[in-house]
Order: C-alpha cells, then sequence, then structure tokens
C-alpha cells in the first residue's frame, strides 16, 4: 500500500499544504481515460493545462501529497513565461518574482566576464525571472483547480504498466489500495526518476560528468541586486566552482562543486554545510551576516536523452524523457517546451481531428531539442567540472589568460536556455515564401513578441489554437480565406485570424491588430500587404508567405496536421 | 606550413632559449599551464583553427 508522507515538508519560507488522497471506489469497475498525465511536477501540470485550453480532458496522477521538496527548479526563461501565459499563470509568477538579466564571473577576486541577456521594449517577460518551484507549482495547481477538464489525483503512484499498443493499462496504487487504471495516452511527466521509463525498460543515452554540485538554499539579507554569480577556483575551494543565485523572499541559492572523492553523504553533513556556506560569504565580504538553512541537495551533472519520446500509447516530457546539466537553466525550462509541443498535438489527435502520426513529429523536434541542448550544455559542463585532466588544464589555462585577455572571455558564457527553432520539422510547409523574407521568425521558429501599447503585446492577443497572422490595409479579408476558415471551423479545428495593420475592423477576422507604426510589419519583416504567416499552436512558425493565397494555406494547415493527404 | 614570415635559425633558438627559461621560471607546478596558456595565445595569433589542428597533430607524433 503506497504511504506518501503525510507531515508537510520543513520550510522556513513556505507553507506546505497537505492535500487529502484521493481513494478508489471499493468494488467500482476498471476506469478508462481518454489522457492520464502521470506527475503533478510543473511540466505535467503545464502540460494538463495546455491540453485543457485546447478543450481536451485529462487526468492528473501525483504519487506525493503536497508540493515539490525544496525550491529545486528556480529561474525560468522568456520562453518558458510565453508558454506559461498560454497556461494562464504568467501574471502570478510576474508578480512574485525577481527578474533578472546579468550574469557575472569572478576569478581571483577580478569579474572576467559580464553576461548581458538581451532586452527589449517589445518584450513582455524579462530574460530570465527566478522564482521557487514550490511557488510555480501551487499557481499552476490553482489554475488546474479552476479547470473543469482537469481531474488532480494526489497520493496516487503508479505501480505497473502493462500493455501500451493501443491503450496504456495501468495499475495504480493508493493509501486506500490499488486499482486499474485504462486510458488512450499515457503522458509520462514523472521526472528523472520515471516509473514508466522503468516499467517500460527504456535507456536514457549520453553522458554523465563526474562533478557533483551541493545546492544550499539560506535565507540572508545579502545586499546585491538580482544577477547570477558565479565563481570559479576561489581560495576556499581550489580548482572548484561556486554559483550564487538570489530568489524570492529573502532566499539565496548557493551551488557549489564538492572536492573530488567525497561522498553525497560527507557533503550533507552540517558542519560541512556551514564551514563552506561561511567561507563562501566570508569570499564576497559578507561573512559576518547571519543566516538559516531551508533546503540542500546533491546534484550531479547528466546530459542523457530517451531517442524516442513516443512509445506507441505512452508519451514522455521533461526530466522524464532527458537530463540535462542544470547549467544554462535547462531542466524545467526545456520540460515546458516539451509540454507545449505535445499538448497541442495530443489534444487534436485525442479530438479525432489528426492522425497518430502528428505525435511522431513532437518526438522528432524535441529530441532534436534535447540532443542540441546535449550537445552545447556538454560545453559549458566541461568549463564547469573539467571531466579529465587535459580539460583541467584547459580550463585553467583560460581562467589565468582572463585576467589579462580579453579573447577568451565569453568562453565563460553558458549558453542559456533558448526556445528550440524547429528548422527541419516535417509540419513546416515547403511551399511558402520564406526565403522572401527580409526578416522575422522563419519555418520552425518561435513568434518575435511585439509591443502594441501600455501593457499590451502580440503574444497577448494569440489564442491556443492555430493562428494566421494576415498583414492587410483591406477592409475585407480575401472571399478564399472566409470560406477556409468556415470550413476549419465546421471541421473542429481551432483556427483563428488576426488581421494587423488597419485601424478600422476587417469583417470576418477573429480581431483586428492595428499596426499604427508598423512594428508588428517590421519584426516580421513584412513589405507589402497580403502577406502572411500561419502559427501552430504551439505559436512556431509553419509557414509564411509574401502573398497569401489560400491552397497554398490550405496545404500548408494540412501539413501541420500531418494530413498531407486530405485534399484543400 | 610555411608562414609569410619564416623563423630564420637565428629566430628559432631566440625562442628556444626564451622558452626553455620560461618553462624553468614556471617550476615543475605550473610549467604545463604555462604551456597551455601559450598554445592558446599562439592559436590567436595564427587564427585559422584547421592549421593549429594540424599543429596538435604534428606535435603528438613521437612523443
Amino acid at each position: 500500500m503506497h504511504q506518501p508522507e503525510a507531515q508537510p515538508r520543513h520550510s522556513i519560507y513556505y507553507d506546505y499544504q497537505v492535500h487529502p488522497a484521493w481513494l478508489p471506489p471499493a468494488g467500482a469497475p476498471a476506469m478508462h481515460e481518454p489522457v492520464v498525465i502521470v506527475g503533478a511536477g510543473p511540466v505535467g501540470l503545464c502540460a494538463a493545462l495546455l491540453l485543457a485550453r485546447m478543450g481536451q480532458r485529462c487526468l492528473v496522477l501525483e504519487s506525493e501529497l503536497q508540493v515539490s521538496e525544496g525550491s529545486r527548479a528556480i529561474v525560468f526563461t522568456r520562453r518558458s513565461m510565453e508558454i506559461l501565459q498560454q497556461a494562464g499563470v504568467d501574471a502570478r509568477i510576474t508578480e512574485q518574482g525577481l527578474p533578472w538579466r546579468f550574469g557575472n564571473s569572478f576569478y581571483r577576486g577580478q569579474q572576467v566576464f559580464r553576461m548581458e541577456a538581451p532586452h527589449t521594449e517589445d518584450e513582455r517577460f524579462h530574460p530570465m525571472i527566478n522564482l521557487q518551484q514550490q511557488y510555480l507549482e501551487e499557481y499552476l495547481l490553482d489554475a488546474v483547480q479552476a479547470e473543469p477538464l482537469i481531474e488532480l489525483r494526489w497520493g496516487n503512484r503508479v505501480e505497473a504498466l502493462r500493455s501500451f499498443d493501443h491503450q496504456a493499462e495501468l495499475t495504480v496504487d493508493t493509501p486506500g489500495g490499488d486499482y486499474t487504471l485504462n486510458c488512450d495516452w499515457l503522458v509520462a511527466a514523472d521526472g528523472a526518476r520515471s516509473v514508466v521509463r522503468s516499467q517500460l525498460d527504456l535507456k536514457l543515452e549520453g553522458a554523465s560528468y563526474e562533478g557533483r554540485f551541493v545546492i544550499a538554499d539560506i535565507r540572508i539579507d545579502l545586499p546585491l541586486p538580482t544577477e547570477r554569480l558565479a565563481f570559479f577556483d576561489p581560495e576556499w575551494n581550489p580548482g572548484n566552482t561556486v554559483l550564487m543565485h538570489r530568489e524570492p523572499h529573502g532566499i539565496w541559492r548557493i551551488d557549489y562543486q564538492l572536492p573530488a572523492g567525497e561522498s553525497p553523504e560527507q557533503a550533507l553533513q552540517p558542519a560541512s554545510l556551514k564551514a563552506r556556506i561561511d567561507a563562501q560569504l566570508q569570499q564576497i565580504g559578507h561573512g559576518h551576516l547571519p543566516w538559516e538553512m531551508d533546503w540542500c541537495s546533491v546534484y550531479s551533472a547528466r546530459a542523457l536523452t530517451l531517442p524516442d519520446y513516443r512509445h506507441q500509447r505512452v508519451l514522455f516530457i521533461g526530466d522524464a524523457g532527458h537530463m540535462l546539466p542544470i547549467f544554462g537553466v535547462r531542466g524545467a525550462n526545456t520540460g515546458f517546451q516539451d509540454a507545449q509541443g505535445l499538448a497541442w498535438r495530443l489534444a487534436l489527435v485525442a479530438r479525432g481531428l489528426a492522425p497518430e502520426g502528428l505525435l511522431d513529429s513532437y518526438s522528432q523536434e524535441r529530441v532534436g531539442a534535447a540532443r542540441e541542448i546535449i550537445d552545447e550544455a556538454g560545453k559549458s559542463t566541461r568549463f564547469m567540472t573539467p571531466p579529465s585532466r587535459g580539460f583541467r588544464l584547459l580550463r585553467d589555462a583560460v581562467l589565468s589568460l582572463s585576467l589579462s585577455e580579453d579573447f577568451v572571455r565569453p568562453l565563460y558564457h553558458w549558453r542559456t536556455s533558448r526556445p528550440h527553432a524547429y528548422r527541419d520539422s516535417a509540419l513546416n510547409s515547403p511551399q511558402d515564401d520564406s526565403a522572401r523574407f527580409q526578416g522575422g521568425p522563419g519555418p520552425g521558429e518561435p513568434p518575435l513578441n511585439v509591443r502594441l501599447g501600455e501593457g499590451d503585446f502580440l503574444l497577448d492577443h494569440l489564442q491556443n489554437g492555430f493562428e494566421l497572422l494576415y498583414f492587410t490595409d483591406e477592409p475585407a479579408l480575401p472571399p478564399g480565406l472566409s470560406a477556409a476558415l468556415a470550413q476549419a471551423r465546421r471541421e473542429g479545428l481551432p483556427l483563428r485570424v488576426t488581421a494587423v495593420g488597419p485601424e478600422q475592423t476587417v469583417a470576418d477576422a477573429d480581431q483586428t491588430l492595428a499596426d499604427v507604426d508598423g512594428q508588428v510589419r517590421r519584426r516580421y519583416g513584412v513589405a507589402a500587404p497580403g502577406a502572411a504567416y500561419l502559427l501552430r499552436p504551439d505559436q512556431h512558425v509553419c509557414a509564411r508567405w509574401t502573398r497569401f493565397d489560400v491552397a497554398r494555406f490550405n496545404t500548408a494547415l494540412n501539413n501541420a496536421l500531418a494530413r498531407p493527404g486530405v485534399a484543400a | 606550413m610555411n608562414s609569410k614570415n619564416p623563423l630564420t635559425l637565428a629566430g628559432l633558438e631566440t625562442v628556444y632559449d626564451a622558452l626553455a627559461a620560461s618553462i624553468d621560471r614556471a617550476g615543475v607546478d605550473k610549467s604545463e599551464l604555462l604551456l597551455v596558456k601559450l598554445a592558446l595565445l599562439a592559436a590567436r595569433e595564427i587564427g585559422d583553427e584547421a592549421l593549429f589542428t594540424r599543429l596538435i597533430e604534428m606535435a603528438q607524433q613521437n612523443l
């Protein structure tokens, strides 16, 4: 019998709420659900909300009774915030989080590199925002509770997964005994130690790195701005690296690398933690300040992925499918992109609006993204925690040179998580005019946000279906487009047309955005009226035309639904 | 591997002596670090990663 922890977890700043476990009714027959998500972490909850926004109901199983232990993922990127905006929780994160865009690297007391993430007035969200994972999960849970299409069962742990070819058959254990649950589609969002992955006996591919880090959250009143701090080879921890991040509620995250050969148990001894945190505070000139420990853990860098995120009726998102080094904030931020990439496809497939094959493009796109991240993160990880004598020598040579030579300093910059561009996606229309554009996002790329007015941005106006941005100066849509829209609606396809340009409302368009100063046209490289962009429900571009025509639009829409056989 | 300004014998001898003296000054603990720093500075001056990779391969021979 599953016995999840029923006492609230300890925290000096977060008030844990223990939810009642869901227990199966006695003697109930096997249940059937269209979509089951395993895991109510940030990625699973985000997927549930995005599925619901597409009209698809789902059941979420969570083995624990409360949100994450400790702050865990604390840095969320601009793209994650845009995805969380689609899920409807961005406002609370913006309200509570600490935005930032600068990173500083220090060696021998000298600042040797300053990272500046670009930020313009066309962006609604900062490049990065810091917030403890417990709060993010709480906001997602509140949104889930307000969503009638989602059911969440606390204290439900997947014990076994039997068949998975035509449907998935689960045994779920609860504090009140186990029960059988069948579903058409199973989404594994159950994290690095995924039960679903081990039940299917799937192996992650890639590398594990030797370097281990202690992650410690302390409450301390440091007079420092919200910027990332990195210390290489500090006097108190020779040869190793220390990172610091500011979190809300007076909390600071200190990550420090363990000396080679030290075990996690040794590292987490209170006396060891205290001595090292004191030494780091001494290093930055604040050794006299009082502090209090909230939570600590040990982390080791791994760069691993499943080679395929779809196994018939089972789909993997987040850490269940891959484990990525934290340098560059790639864990949760990659997971949100997985959730977004899967949710719209699964909703359309489950609702019978697209063939199963659409899900294969999810796996192709996101495994490709994970492999690219692994390649990039490998470079960062080899710099942060050199895996061999040769790499250590080169890293140390760069540290030494960086005190006087500019040319090596960019090597300090570990590439930060960014939205993946699906340039080779099968869903990109082969027949668009992309090459004729002078700028703007190309096929497979994420959208560009544009400031339309005070607190008003282009992405605020997009919903969770396909969106056609039609650039015009006419009072009405072309007749063929209105007919194509009507056809899509009869089929139940979520598709909207946004007319961009004129100040008066364009007839038949779902909305009209006046592009008074031409900034939307500039950002999207539109030189003349009649151009259009087709955005997928995850907002990535799948086709763009300098001169829109309905035949090519229909082809592109069918291609993006993986149904090229359907006549336009 | 001809550069535009080939190293004369006298020039090579100067480099030989300077490098030897520098390795001695750095000491056993730091001479490897010195040589790697030197290699990175030389790579910047050469400005050609393909050529530098060939130089690494040449150095790797007959160790």
